[in-house]
Parts: structure tokens; C-alpha cells; sequence
């Protein structure tokens, strides 16, 4: 049997085993799966029509119609060396979006571009800023840790770049020349055309995707009235947590079941009120899409794009999906206590155990966010949440053994320290901000 | 001949790694070997920056992108002929 089969094995033999022993009698498990469902259901209604499935269309189109290799020109070893940081560590939105390919292009960039300054910086931010995950994080979290994940990964990529390359200054590596790239195709059609393509697409997602304040006034069958933030809307209750007299949030989360809410009004603010059109806005622009598909696309070109999109649906779907469905499980297993106790508040211990359990941990594509989300519910800081969405999808265990082969020891013991330590630092500052 | 795919495993190496065996029937010419190397290290030695790559006898022929079995097809010819 090869890899791959005793792969497909392992998972057969592994559901085999959890419905074998699976103990249903137990209030707990039963509870879990009942969460698990619940989970599943706020993404089916919530985060998969106006996101996962926009986002998975423009990841669709980077792939098929922007040009890698004029990116991988500005990481290559004849690259300006301060502009090759600037490039490496913006570089993911265009060139992670298949998030097997960041491997073998960290090595490429060591071995035979920039070096390992661009290339550790590269590494550092790109999973975190691929189009899904930029968009899911936003929703599916909240706009401020959204926002943070993408600036500070952007930003401490540099900075973990240049500390890299500064400590190593010395140890001039032997360089494999590269294979000449053969030339790409000529770009079939004027650069502002492809801009205002992708403009208006990220622009639907942007509107698709508005944020919603679920800031709202609850008023119950009996006629009291509740000033709360919906944590999570599904079909048969809602969960809210209330506004205390202060203004802050309460910290325990109620669960109303529907039959007792009379009425929820949505407290009025500008960013609600563009919620509430959201959906003509990111229509417009559909149009706009399809429009310029129309006018300046050739039918190969629209049947390579949605080529590309189907086969970033089949990656990602039943990941993303099957990642949130265990997510609820565990989450409602695992005791809020233990969390909280762990992780919670904002203190240099949650920040760094997040940090450092994000760092070994290997999240499959996107699963980051969904784990984070449930997290932080069980009692998980702003600032740890933060902090594991840094140092989660750029390390794991076992692409840390890629790297050590490809960057050897030292370099990798000092790369995993930095990342631990800057994203314990940047979940620091940002709970301290928010928290 | 030789025949080389280099990535981790994803959609698109695998994608490539069927054009390339198709290729190899439709080009006609006998004893063609095509193999998948999956190790960054093996991939970064021949000199790649972008997966999938397809490598001919040692030549990359392409890189990042999925050509098309006809496009590897007429490659393996041309490698043929100046062997």
C-alpha cells in the first residue's frame, strides 16, 4: 500500500472507531453533538453563501489570472533586497492561495531567490493572508481581530525577517542556481482591466461579507426588553450576551430559545445601516463581474476559472465543514474552567501558551478560524486569540521538520523562538487594546 | 526518458502528474519513466521555485502552471529527437 492508502485507511479505521465506542448514553456527548450540529448550522446560514463561497471564487481567479511568476521575480535572487521584504511579506495574497504551495516556495526563496530573510518573512504571513482567510477571520471573529491578524502579520514578517537575516549574516549559504523560469505567457489583456476585475470582486465580498454590529434590542414574549449582542443566531434560539449597566458585555452567554423572543430591532448605527443594504451593494457589483466576465473574458479563460474555483471548493469545503462539525464536538466537552484557566484574560501566559500551542499545532486549511472562534467562547482573551492565529497556520509540527531540512537546526530553533515571541508580543498589545 | 513532477501533492501536481502520463502515450514514444518527487528539498535541488513543476531529462520544461498534455507531449518529442 502506498502513502496515500494508508491514509484513506487511517480515516476509515479512525471513524470505525469513534462510532464503535462512542458513548451515547452520556448527557455530555450527546450535548456535544447536539453543539456540534448547532455550529455547523450558524456557518451553513451565516458565513457560507456571503463568504466562503465569494472568497472561493476569487481565490479561483488569482490562481488562473494574475501572474505568479511576475511576484516570484521580485523574490528571486537578482531582487532589490529591501524591497524583496516588502514583496515576501504581502507576497501570500497572490501566492498562498494553495497553501501546499508555501513550503516548496519558502525553500525556493532560500535556496535560490532573496534568501532567508524574504523567505522566513514570506512563511511568516502567508497563510494568514490569503483572500479565505482574511474574509473568514473578519466574519467569522469580529472586524478588529480581522483587521490585526492581517496588519500584524503583514507588518511582523518584516520585522521576523530582518531579525533572521541580521542574526545570520555571516553563514554566506551555497546557492542552487535556478532554473531559468520559462517566460510566461504574454498578459492577454491591459493591467487596469485585471485591476477592476478584482476590485469589484473583493468589493462584492466586502459588501457580502459587511460586518454586522448584532448589536440589538431583545424583546421577549412577556415584554421585557434586553440590550445584548447576538453571539450566534440559529433556527430554534439565539445566544446573546447582555449589555451591562456600564456598557460593557456580560461575560456569561444566555441562550433564548425563539418561541420566547417577541421581536429583535437591530440598534441603528452607520455600519448597520450599510448592513441592511449589504445585499443590493455586493449585487451591483456581481453584475459588474459578470459584466467584465462578459466584455473581456474568453470562454477558456472563464472555464479555467471555474476549473480553478471547483478544485479550491473541493479542497477546502469538506475541510473547513468537517473542521467546524469537530470543532463544536470538542467544544462541547472540553470545560469553559479549563479554557479560561489556560487562556483566558490577557495575561503574558495565555498570550504565550497560545503562542507556543499554536506553533506545534497543525491546523488543516482554514480550521484556524473555527477552532479560535470556539476558543474564545469558551472563556479564550482577545489577545491569545490573536496570538494563536499568528503563530497557528505559519508554524505546525510537522512543517517545522520541512524547514529544519531545508534551513537546518539553529536557523529553525530561531525562527519558531521569534514566532513565539512576536506573537506573544503582538497578542499583548492587542489585548490590551481590546480586551 | 525521464520524466519528472515535482510538488508536495496538491490538486494541481496531481493534475499534472495525469497530463504527463497522458503525454506520454499520446507522444508514442516507448520507454518514458514519469515519476512524482514530493520532498521540498528534492524539488528546491532542481532548481524550483514554483510547484507543480515538470522536469524532462533534467530540463525544467515548466513551472507553476498545469500545461496541457498536447504542450508536454510535443516536449517529449523535441526530447526524443535530440537524443
Amino acid at each position: 500500500m502506498n502513502r496515500d492508502e494508508v491514509k484513506k485507511f487511517a480515516w476509515l479505521a479512525g471513524i470505525f472507531l469513534v462510532a464503535y465506542f462512542l458513548p451515547l448514553g452520556d448527557p455530555k456527548v450527546t450535548g456535544a453533538i447536539f453543539e456540534a450540529f448547532r455550529l455547523l448550522q450558524w456557518y451553513a446560514i451565516h458565513h457560507t453563501l456571503a463568504c466562503v463561497v465569494p472568497a472561493m471564487f476569487i481565490a479561483g481567479a488569482i490562481a488562473t489570472f494574475l501572474n505568479q511568476a511576475s511576484v516570484m521575480r521580485y523574490l528571486g535572487p537578482d531582487a532589490p533586497r529591501f524591497l524583496a521584504y516588502g514583496v515576501a511579506s504581502v507576497a501570500g495574497i497572490i501566492l498562498a492561495v494553495c497553501s501546499c504551495s508555501v513550503l516548496p516556495m519558502f525553500a525556493g526563496i532560500y535556496t535560490m531567490g532573496a534568501g532567508l530573510g524574504p523567505a522566513t518573512a514570506f512563511l511568516y504571513s502567508g497563510p494568514a493572508i490569503n483572500v479565505m482567510a482574511i474574509f473568514l477571520s473578519a466574519r467569522v471573529l469580529g472586524i478588529e481581530i480581522g483587521v490585526a491578524r492581517t496588519v500584524g502579520a503583514v507588518v511582523f514578517a518584516i520585522v521576523l525577517g530582518l531579525i533572521m537575516s541580521f542574526l545570520f549574516r555571516s553563514g554566506e549559504r551555497k546557492r542552487i542556481e535556478a532554473a531559468p523560469a520559462p517566460t510566461p505567457p504574454a498578459a492577454t489583456r491591459p493591467l487596469w482591466k485585471t485591476a477592476l476585475f478584482f476590485a469589484a470582486m473583493v468589493l462584492f465580498l466586502v459588501f457580502s461579507d459587511w460586518y454586522n454590529t448584532n448589536d440589538v434590542t431583545v424583546k421577549l414574549a412577556d415584554g421585557t426588553e434586553i440590550r445584548a449582542n447576538i453571539r450566534y443566531d440559529t433556527r430554534d434560539a439565539l445566544d446573546i450576551q447582555r449589555y451591562e449597566d456600564t456598557g460593557r458585555l456580560a461575560t456569561e452567554v444566555e441562550r433564548i430559545p425563539k418561541n420566547r423572543v417577541a421581536e429583535v430591532a437591530p440598534v441603528p448605527s452607520f455600519t448597520q445601516s450599510v448592513h441592511e443594504v449589504k445585499w443590493y451593494l455586493a449585487g451591483a457589483m456581481g453584475l459588474l463581474v459578470l459584466l467584465m466576465v462578459w466584455r473581456w473574458f474568453t470562454r477558456d479563460e472563464v472555464r479555467a476559472w471555474m476549473h480553478a474555483t471547483w478544485d479550491f471548493g473541493l479542497l477546502i469545503v469538506p475541510l473547513l465543514f468537517g473542521g467546524v462539525f469537530v470543532t463544536g464536538f470538542v467544544g462541547g466537552l472540553l470545560p469553559e474552567q479549563a479554557v479560561a484557566a489556560l487562556v483566558g484574560g490577557n495575561s503574558l501566559a495565555s498570550n504565550f501558551i497560545a503562542s507556543f500551542v499554536g506553533m506545534i499545532w497543525y491546523f488543516a486549511t482554514l480550521t484556524e478560524i473555527p477552532i479560535v472562534e470556539m476558543l474564545t467562547r469558551l472563556g479564550m482573551g482577545q489577545g491569545p486569540a490573536l496570538a494563536l492565529l499568528l503563530a497557528g497556520p505559519a508554524l505546525s509540527l510537522p512543517s517545522i521538520l520541512v524547514i529544519y531540512k531545508v534551513i537546518g537546526a539553529r536557523k529553525t530553533a530561531v525562527f519558531c523562538l521569534l514566532t513565539v515571541v512576536m506573537s506573544t508580543a503582538v497578542g499583548l498589545v492587542f489585548g490590551s487594546f481590546v480586551g | 526518458m525521464e520524466i519528472k513532477v515535482l510538488g508536495p501533492g496538491c490538486p494541481k501536481c496531481k493534475k499534472l502528474y495525469e497530463e504527463a502520463t497522458k503525454a506520454v502515450s499520446a507522444s508514442g514514444v516507448a520507454d518514458v519513466s514519469v515519476s512524482k518527487v514530493e520532498r521540498i528539498g528534492e524539488i528546491a535541488a532542481h532548481g524550483v521555485m514554483m510547484t507543480p513543476a515538470l522536469v524532462i531529462d533534467g530540463v525544467v520544461k515548466a513551472q507553476g502552471q498545469v500545461p496541457d498534455a498536447r504542450q508536454i507531449a510535443t516536449w517529449i518529442v523535441e526530447a526524443q529527437a535530440e537524443k
